[in-house]
């Protein structure tokens, strides 16, 4: 620095009152505490029944496997979380199931994947993914109203367009039943002709699971939802999923341990497209068979 | 989420301040000359568009009279008895809206096939070599190749000279070639909209089993509304200013003059003028003789082409960024 030059002056407002926040009083502290929540409290589930089976499945881009011959079955009334470090092929083994890998340009597969019985190849693409709905790691609403967002996924293909045109009975019944069992109704319910990226991120990200459920899907996809999120709305949000494991399968893909135990009733660990260990939650997380399963659970590696 | 509290700010009275920025003169001296030569060619280039807008302002404001919007021209040796330009005004206003009309909605076709579907991707390239090649071409040769094109007798529909084995000259054919110069800008901004979408607004609509093509007309071009808008609103202001295909393909004659008494048709179908042949007319170099009435016409289509631009400005900028200036936090009551 030049020797010549003063340091640059900041005038710091130092004779006003500290304003440093009293602590709150115990009882409300305790009150508010999401993040010491187990998700131990699950509602029963009448019926588990299973919906696809993921049979001998090897996934490529290109030249380069990045699943490699795994075997899963998901059912409905339990959720299932892939888990496993970065690059063990959990999110494109996730994107194949509806068939979301196939527009990435060289990507292929074999094995067999199905769902009620039906070889999801020989399915109609469009068909299929409204059968089997996917949640991103990045919320991802469209740039339009809280209302056009869900209503857009509700129509066969062509949604109603524009903004209180066509907005039958029927429409209005349909995107408030998403909403609310996303569990996002009663806080935007006052302007549903908002626009969505105005709403904050764990907001936006049950908007686009309120999205994805008003396809009415049989299987629900979740890759990282909470990934981009804070504490309070992955509480939210993780709450939402095991209500939902009722009404459709869930599969959810996670970095976070925690959250894996939390949310999942069977856990599949996954390391370098291998797919180590498969198996109830609490065992894979209290009495892992394999070495590596265990030493990813503690933390030795990933 | 219940909301603990939250101060609205800092107490009254508080003085809001921002670090000082560096000064110049503590730069090295070379840097201080770079950056001095920058500023004055950046000063230069806004003295020269302010004095392009205060000529056009001194030497057009006195020359124009408001009977001149509504006057239609005349040839005359007397400044007082050439009329007015509404004829030219009428011909920009229906050039530009057949132009337009032409080229956006082909445009954001080109554009959408180019960003979303691209295959084969030899086809993709050839496109863009060609879209390239007509952002480069001179309008004054595009003009000549689209008289040659649009004269064939079987066009005569278009215009009433090519129905009778002359030139074909109309407001029609000029609307068609203008098109040709207003695509290019159309695509190139559609386009880049698009790409700059986020892949994830593409698999989020896939995701919900929308085919590409609903992706398209119900995501992605909503989404890219302003990028549109601004290709749009850039190609008129190109047709606008354009004087080659005006004097070549629509005849630049003084007047509109409407072959036949059917009311559009017979108008699109004749010859006319626009307010660029008519400043080239009656410019000093031009054959007319109204030196005051081009600087008043080139002053009314300075401001036409001023208020697109502000437009575009306003489109590519969105309501957000205009109403939150560069503007300090004021907290509490101000200080006295």
């Amino acid at each position: 620095m030049d020797p010549l030059m003063p340091p640059p002056v900041r005038r710091i407002a130092l004779d006003r009152e500290p304003n440093i926040a009293p602590p709150r009083a115990p009882a409300q502290n305790g009150a508010e505490a999401p993040t010491q929540r187990r998700a131990t409290v699950r509602p029963p589930v009448a019926a588990v029944r299973e919906r696809m089976q993921i049979e001998n499945v090897w996934l490529a881009y290109g030249e380069n496997w990045v699943v490699r011959d795994v075997t899963l079955p998901v059912r409905q009334g339990e959720v299932l979380a892939l888990i496993g470090a970065s690059g063990s092929g959990k999110t494109t083994l996730l994107r194949s199931l509806n068939r979301l890998t196939e527009i990435t340009e060289g990507a292929s597969r074999a094995g067999q994947i199905t769902l009620d019985g039906t070889d999801i190849a020989a399915q109609e693409v469009n068909e299929l993914r409204r059968r089997i709905s996917m949640v991103f790691q990045q919320p991802n609403p469209f740039p339009m109203s809280i209302f056009d967002n869900v209503a857009y996924s509700l129509a066969e293909q062509a949604p109603p367009r524009g903004r209180r045109r066509r907005r039958t009975p029927e429409i209005e019944q349909a995107v408030t039943d998403a909403l609310q069992r996303a569990g996002l109704y009663e806080e935007v319910a006052g302007d549903l002709d908002r626009p969505a990226l105005k709403l904050s991120g764990g907001q936006q990200q049950r908007l686009c699971i309120a999205r994805a459920l008003a396809a009415k899907p049989e299987v629900l996809l979740l890759d990282e939802p909470c990934s981009a999120l804070d504490p309070i709305s992955t509480a939210t949000i993780e709450e939402l999923i095991v209500g939902l494991r009722e009404s459709v399968a869930v599969v959810i893909v996670t970095h976070n341990l925690q959250q894996a135990f939390r949310v999942a009733d069977y856990v599949a660990f996954m390391h370098l497209g291998e797919l180590i260990e498969y198996g109830p939650s609490q065992q894979v997380f209290d009495r892992p068979v394999q070495q590596r399963t265990k030493d990813y659970i503690s933390g030795a590696f990933g | 989420m219940a909301s603990v509290g939250v101060s609205p700010g800092p107490p009254a009275g508080t003085l809001a301040v921002r670090p000082r920025r560096e000064s110049v003169s503590s730069w090295p001296l070379i840097d201080r000359f770079w950056f001095g030569l920058a500023w004055l060619t950046g000063v230069g280039l806004c003295v020269i568009a302010f004095a392009i807008v205060a000529i056009m302002l001194v030497k057009g404001i006195g020359y124009l009279n408001l009977s001149d919007f509504t006057t239609a021209p005349a040839a005359s040796l007397q400044q007082n008895q050439s009329g007015g330009f509404s004829d030219p005004i009428i011909g920009t206003l229906i050039v530009t809206a057949i132009g337009i009309a032409i080229a956006a909605p082909v445009g954001v076709a080109i554009a959408a096939w180019l960003a979303e579907y691209g295959r084969p991707s030899w086809l993709a390239r050839t496109v863009e070599s060609a879209i390239e090649m007509l952002a480069g071409t001179p309008s004054v040769v595009l003009a000549i190749f689209g008289l040659a094109v649009l004269s064939q007798g079987f066009l005569g529909f278009l215009s009433e000279g090519a129905s009778k084995g002359s030139l074909g000259e109309s407001f029609f054919n000029a609307g068609i070639v203008m098109s040709l110069i207003a695509l290019p800008l159309v695509v190139a901004s559609t386009r880049e909209g698009l790409f700059q979408l986020p892949d994830r607004l593409r698999e989020a609509s896939y995701a919900l089993g929308k085919t590409r093509a609903t992706t398209i007309r119900c995501v992605l071009l909503p989404a890219i509304r302003p990028s549109m808008a601004s290709g749009i609103v850039l190609g008129m202001g190109r047709i606008i200013g354009d004087t080659a295909i005006i004097t070549i393909v629509l005849g630049a004659t003084l007047r509109n003059e409407p072959v036949n008494n059917v009311p559009v048709i017979g108008l699109l179908r004749g010859t006319g003028s626009t307010l660029t042949s008519y400043i080239f007319y009656n410019s000093p170099a031009g054959e007319g003789n109204s030196h005051e009435k081009a600087y008043a016409a080139a002053f009314v289509l300075l401001v036409i082409v001023l208020l697109l631009n502000s437009i575009v400005t306003r489109l590519t900028r969105g309501p957000r960024e205009r109403r939150t200036a560069f503007r300090l936090p004021r907290f509490g009551a101000p200080r006295s």
